[in-house]
């Protein structure tokens, strides 16, 4: 299993839904089950995937890796709103998540959250920007304490962010 | 090699010789550094040898609780009649530690040899590495390892041809605080929510998947390599201040402190030396006014309390806290105790995981309370009715996240109840709108 960057094609709430698990990604999560006991074990590793491929993880998708897994839909839903890196919604093209746990909380998080907010356009927390370019939360410690204020950006970890840094991090997310 | 600052002279560099060494993250890189010896030799001995080995070197979990390890390796049966596991805890979340990701990051197959001989020694063919969701760049490392140890025979259905399987396959989290408690780990392995078990059974009975399972942290398995090339007795004598406590630590430093970072230290040095020698003391012109030396879960600590401290565990507990996941957050006179310790406890709240009612209402109430003395509106009752949350928080519950809520809350109305005060005598500044 690889770890996404952007967000691939979005679902899209209207029309036929595409099934994920076909062709190469199929074969990527057969190759899986042999790494676990039981096929409900490769439940994370299969909800990766499709939002590798979705961007987010719709009902429609809940089903199908339902099936796949010979699980019932309202067991994987239940296991899905559990972890907060999932996502249950579309988001936008880029995904901020910035720490504001007590270590960066101390070192200025809030000014960067608010510098975030402002400079994307999203206004709160958790609205997707109206050029659907950027969605941003509030995260709890990403595990980077010593190099205040901690963001991810899709995929990629970014420390010591400072509100002048701000401008200059979002031009890299077109 | 220090990171991301230069190495202390006063430091003890062992686990954390290669951090910011690129080379040491590829397997002929790690070989010519004398990587995959340990793993050699360890294939080599018994399980009960290892287990012994370990057992004397005194080395205790590094994820928080310091239980002996080698005790806990001797708790999985001696005949392997069902498959064994072991988890690797790379889960690392508790606010204030960073030690783990850098271990991933700079010295893979530190990681990947430990686990190796900890497999071996518990009669486990399989080891999976529950690397948190957010840690992108340590994934991306592991992977490569992985697959490089696969490739050199140090991994696989004969490992190094010692007629041994073992395989490592690395599990991604997906965003949960609670999935680093080990029980709740196991569950996420299983496919399920992160919801921590009731014990017994303890995992060495029926852990992942049912069967016999030893949970360890990535830096307690990154020590067991060097216990195995350098001996029981020298990692033993790695020891400034109790016997009990013994070998190096990672520390991670944060917040209000000039030099950040991860400082690795014999067990036992002072904290006075930890603060002000190696990670700089405060910004200029600032004083510290309080330390959480093991992460966000233990008791807050005065400047007194922490300047007196040995580091080890037992040093720690003598001076009000403990040693935890040896995550130190350091707050100077700036900072606002109220505020953060409201903060902490809201992260409490968000990441319980609401089985037991004294956790699920305790931390949301803490929360609420504290948010109403910031708020302006608190009232003489309220330090009561936090202390009385707190008693029915701590020792009652499924795991120990609601009693790391309580710690926090306890020890800072205790140490720095005149901050609370101001706020309720309105002698400060509403900091958070009213409610
Ligand atoms: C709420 C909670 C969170 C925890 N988070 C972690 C963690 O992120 N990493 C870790 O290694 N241990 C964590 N632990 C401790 C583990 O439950 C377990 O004790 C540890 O992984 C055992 O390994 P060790 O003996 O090598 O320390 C946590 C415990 C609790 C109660
Ligand atoms: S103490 Fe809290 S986090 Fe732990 S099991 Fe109970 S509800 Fe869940
Ligand atoms: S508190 Fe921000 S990364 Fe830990």
């Amino acid at each position: 299993m690889s770890v996404h960057s952007a967000h691939g094609g979005a679902d899209t709430a209207t029309g036929p839904y595409r099934p994920v698990f076909t062709g190469e990604t199929r074969t990527r999560l057969e190759e899986l089950f042999a790494r676990y006991p039981t096929k409900q074990a490769c439940l994370l590793p299969a909800l990766w995937m499709v939002q590798e491929e979705r961007g987010w993880i719709s009902e429609p998708a809940i089903g199908e890796v339902a099936e796949v897994l010979e699980l019932t839909p309202a067991y994987v839903k239940g296991v899905v709103t559990f972890y907060t890196m999932y996502h249950t919604h579309p988001v936008g093209r880029h995904f901020i998540q910035v720490c504001t746990t007590t270590p960066c909380n101390i070192c200025g998080a809030e000014e960067v959250v608010r510098s975030i907010l402002a400079a994307t356009g999203c206004g709160e927390l958790g609205a997707t920007s109206p050029d659907g370019r950027f969605t941003v939360m509030e995260v709890e410690c990403l595990g980077a304490c010593g190099f205040a204020t901690a963001i991810l950006v899709n995929d990629d970890f970014i420390e010591s962010v400072t509100p002048d840094k701000v401008p200059g991090i979002l031009a890299r997310y077109p | 090699m220090g990171y991301p600052h230069p190495s202390d002279p006063k430091e003890t560099v062992v686990l954390s010789k290669y951090f910011g060494d690129p080379e040491a993250r590829t397997y002929d890189g790690w070989v010519k550094r004398g990587g995959y010896e340990a793993l050699r030799k360890a294939l080599g001995m018994t399980r009960e040898a290892i287990v012994e080995e370990v057992k004397a070197s005194g080395l205790r979990g590094r994820g928080g609780a310091g239980f002996p390890t080698g005790l806990k390796w001797s708790f999985m049966p001696k005949d392997v009649v069902k498959p064994h596991y072991l988890v690797c805890n790379a889960d690392e979340s508790e606010p204030g530690t960073f030690k783990d990701r850098e271990i991933m990051r700079w010295t893979p197959h530190a990681l990947i040899e430990g686990c190796a001989i900890a497999a071996h020694a518990i009669g486990a063919e399989r080891c999976y590495i529950y690397i948190r969701g957010e840690f992108t760049e340590p994934w991306k490392v592991m992977s490569a390892a992985v697959r490089e140890a696969y490739a050199h025979g140090a991994l696989g259905a004969n490992a190094f041809g010692s007629g041994r399987r073992i395989d490592i396959v690395l599990h991604r989290g997906a965003g949960a605080y609670i999935c680093g408690e080990e029980t709740a780990m196991l569950n996420s392995i299983e496919g399920k929510r992160g919801n921590p078990r009731i014990k017994p059974p303890f995992p060495a009975v029926a852990g992942v998947f049912g069967m016999p399972t030893t949970v360890n942290n990535v830096e307690t398995l990154a020590a067991v390599p060097h216990i195995i090339n350098r001996g029981a007795a020298w990692y033993k004598s790695l020891c400034l201040g109790n016997a009990k406590s013994t070998g190096t630590k990672l520390i991670s430093i944060c917040g209000h402190i000039q030099r950040p970072g991860n400082y690795e230290v014999t067990m036992g040095t002072p904290m006075k030396e930890i603060l002000y020698d190696m990670a700089g003391g405060p910004p200029a012109g600032r004083t510290i006014k309080a330390v959480i030396p093991g992460g966000s879960s233990v008791p807050i600590m005065t400047r007194e309390e922490a300047e007196a401290a040995l580091f080890d565990y037992e040093g720690i507990i003598e001076q009000g806290s403990m040693l935890g996941s040896a995550g130190m957050i350091v707050m100077d006179d700036t900072t606002d105790m109220v505020y953060q310790i409201w903060r902490l406890a809201r992260f409490y709240a968000h990441e319980s995981c609401a089985q037991c009612t004294q956790c699920r209402e305790g931390t949301a109430w803490t929360t609420r309370v504290l948010a109403r003395i910031l708020a302006g509106q608190g009232k003489q009752e309220d330090y009561q009715l936090l202390l009385d949350l707190a008693e029915n928080m701590t020792g009652k519950t499924i795991c120990v996240l609601s009693d790391s809520c309580a710690a926090p809350v306890v020890s800072g109305i205790r140490k720095f109840k005149d901050e609370f005060e101001a706020y309720i005598a309105g002698a400060r500044e509403p900091a958070l709108a009213a409610v």
